[in-house]
């Protein structure tokens, strides 16, 4: 038991996360308007166990953090690589870029979008060869997906050329 | 019906070509994916769960128990010839598989895992069709207490006896419990947990949670601590066994496969115990000179064995989900959601209700098992070629098939947020140590428990102490109770006695 003079900063981070969310548990399970049935059991006790449970865990983690956190004496925590915000920051943009393109293009052109910026995450630099592994993949899967399994997955700009306007 | 005339039905279906063809397809799909670094049998029958709408579910449940299983076949190869398990079963496979490799033993260590896994396989489909039937007869006797009680029991082993903290794992289960409880409440129509946001009231999707915490989150994870440079995949060379490498290898199987077939059954499921259980075994009955072996060139003892029990208890996870309804593992919790999507209630009706589909499905699994050692024994070479897949493009085609497996169930931008939200949520799991299973077995295991403890009140007309005075829902209880404390008793009498 190294380390035990102070607290983890970062576990105690995570501890209030268990915390916070045992209090979106509590504020959620008070929203729950009382059932004008009948129940032996109504719509309110699991939410309120859940939320119970999860402000004690919390609570008990709060306390473990306090006294210096569990991280430090996992190993595999302790041999993982420095933070990579370049990598991480790359990631987040694909996931953004998703989010944002899929609506107004289409799955093919955020699918892309993504790949690129995910894959430039990774160290890949060959950008516009992504693009191209990208489209071909991105229209293949939409292919599959929508004329194969019957799963609409967001036509757009490119699936529009393609395969003619929707409906 | 018995495991005879059961399996007979389930031949005269598995043998068809059409039921064949999905077998191979599963097959194919969960090598493949057990090989490639960073994906797993959860995540991709998550993903194929959109064929439950035009497959039938015979032809699914083949499918995907054909990526379970081959998904244990692959996950070996990766952890021979790179050194990196792909999941937790295969970390002791590494230990001596990977040393083997760097001495030039890659083939024979590939074939013992391959042909144990085969051993074990078939062991452990032979368990479930003998002791299925057994099981389902008992559990027909059980009511909703018993059920709850059963449940906890479930959840107390997933989340508190398994991995590193009780601590951490109770909380990744709470998590899972509360995704859960998101949506209407079935009984009194009631929204619950959806913030007033009308996408919500269907509840969260468990698709969306398995691709936010095994793709989203993992692939976040590698993000944020990723080095360049080039993984280095060892040569595989021949796979031919020596006289002395069969020897050595036999009684591992055999025994590796009777260690991990009860621990999948027991709802204390996982396969980190058996394996490591097998390769202390293995180690401590070996020859002088293979003991020399352990831990320097690398014994095939410690390959064969750990891999048997591996698949042994992964064969052995399908009869608690088969007779009971309860799934003691993330891949069986995305399956049992599968059952659901057909309109099937799991449990122990199964057996009587769906026998054609359940008989089919297990006599799937021995022909998957024959199909496994066939694709994976010449094959090998291929499946290592995949290992050559790099990085970046390999992660980059996984966060676009995660937004097809998300964006294709409602084509909403509020489940995209909620996927990266929660795989957000995931990427910190990872940093702070906290399991991700539990909080796929809570979410679906969650709202059954709900179910049952609602049930079994209403039966004892709100009286709670329903649940202690049925003997066999009391002997449950105990037994989650000893499971919870019993390991802390004992690690603090053990601290006393030292002390």
């Amino acid at each position: 038991m190294r380390g035990r003079g102070g607290a983890d900063r970062a576990d105690l981070g995570a501890a209030l996360f268990v915390l916070g969310l045992g209090l979106v548990g509590v504020w959620q399970a008070l929203a729950i308007p009382v059932s004008p049935l009948y129940a032996q059991v109504g719509p309110k006790l699991v939410p309120w166990l859940v939320a119970a449970g999860l402000l004690v865990l919390g609570a008990l983690l709060t306390v473990h953090a306090a006294r210096g956190g569990w991280s430090r004496g996992i190993e595999d925590l302790q041999d993982a690589a420095p933070a990579n915000r370049r990598a991480l920051g790359l990631m987040l943009a694909g996931l953004l870029a998703n989010l944002a393109l899929i609506g107004p293009f289409g799955f093919t052109v955020a699918a892309s979008a993504q790949f690129v910026l995910v894959a430039a995450a990774f160290g890949s630099r060959a950008h516009l060869r992504n693009l191209v592994i990208a489209f071909v993949v991105a229209l293949g899967a939409y292919t599959v997906f929508v004329k194969v399994l019957g799963v609409n997955i967001g036509a757009g700009v490119v699936e529009g050329l393609v395969f003619g306007a929707p409906e | 019906m018995d495991a005879i005339s059961g399996l007979a039905l389930g031949f005269g279906n598995a043998l068809t070509l059409a039921n064949l063809g999905w077998a191979l397809l599963g097959c194919f799909l969960g090598t493949a994916i057990g090989v490639l670094p960073g994906i797993g049998p959860a995540l991709t029958i998550a993903l194929l769960l959109p064929i439950t709408f035009t497959v039938s579910a015979t032809g699914a449940f083949i499918l995907f128990c054909g990526v379970f299983y081959g998904a244990m076949y692959g996950g070996s190869t990766t952890s021979i010839l790179l050194n990196t398990p792909g999941e937790s079963g295969s970390i002791i496979t590494s230990l001596e598989g990977a040393k083997m490799a760097r001495n030039g033993r890659a083939g024979p260590a590939l074939a013992t895992a391959a042909i144990g896994s085969f051993v074990a396989g078939t062991v452990g489909t032979l368990g479930i069709a003998f002791l299925g039937p057994l099981i389902v007869d008992y559990a027909l006797l059980l009511g909703p207490a018993e059920y709850f009680s059963l449940m906890v029991l479930c959840f107390v082993t997933v989340s508190a006896v398994l991995g590193g903290s009780a601590l951490r794992g109770l909380t990744s289960l709470f998590f899972g419990l509360m995704l859960g409880l998101v949506g209407i409440d079935l009984q009194t129509g009631q929204p619950r947990l959806t913030f007033g946001i009308v996408e919500l009231l269907d509840g969260v999707n468990v698709v969306l949670v398995a691709v936010a915490l095994f793709a989203v989150g993992e692939t976040l994870y590698l993000a944020w601590r990723y080095v360049e440079g080039e993984q280095k995949v060892l040569p595989v060379g021949s796979i031919m066994m020596s006289k002395s490498d069969w020897k050595r290898s036999f009684w591992p199987w055999v025994r590796g496969a009777g260690l991990g077939f009860p621990f999948g059954v027991m709802p204390a499921g996982g396969t980190e115990m058996p394996t490591m259980l097998s390769y202390y075994a293995e180690r401590k009955l070996a020859s002088p000179e293979a003991r020399a072996e352990f831990g320097t060139t690398g014994a095939i003892e410690g390959v064969a064995g750990p891999e048997a029990a591996n698949n042994a208890a992964a064969a052995g996870v399908l009869v608690p989900m088969l007779t009971l309804g309860l799934p003691t593992s993330a891949t069986a919790a995305i399956m049992l959601s599968a059952f659901q999507s057909y309109g099937i209630q799991p449990g122990p009706l199964l057996f009587t209700t769906q026998a054609e589909l359940v008989w089919t499905l297990i006599a799937s699994l021995f022909v998957a098992n024959v199909m496994l050692v066939v694709l994976n024994l010449p094959l090998v070479g291929l499946w290592a070629r995949i290992l050559k897949v790099p990085q970046p493009q390999l992660y980059a085609g996984i966060l676009v098939f995660a937004t097809i497996g998300t964006y294709g169930i409602s084509n909403s931008v509020v489940d995209l947020m909620l996927l990266y939200g929660i795989g957000i949520i995931a990427m910190f799991m990872r940093r702070f140590d906290f399991p991700v299973a539990p909080v796929v077995i809570g979410m679906i295991l969650g709202p059954m428990a709900e179910q049952a403890m609602r049930q079994a009140l209403t039966i004892s007309q709100g009286d709670w102490t329903t649940f202690v005075t049925r003997p066999a829902s009391l002997g449950i209880l105990l037994v989650a109770v000893a499971a919870l404390v019993g390991p802390r008793l004992y690690g603090a009498w053990l601290r006393r006695a030292a002390g």
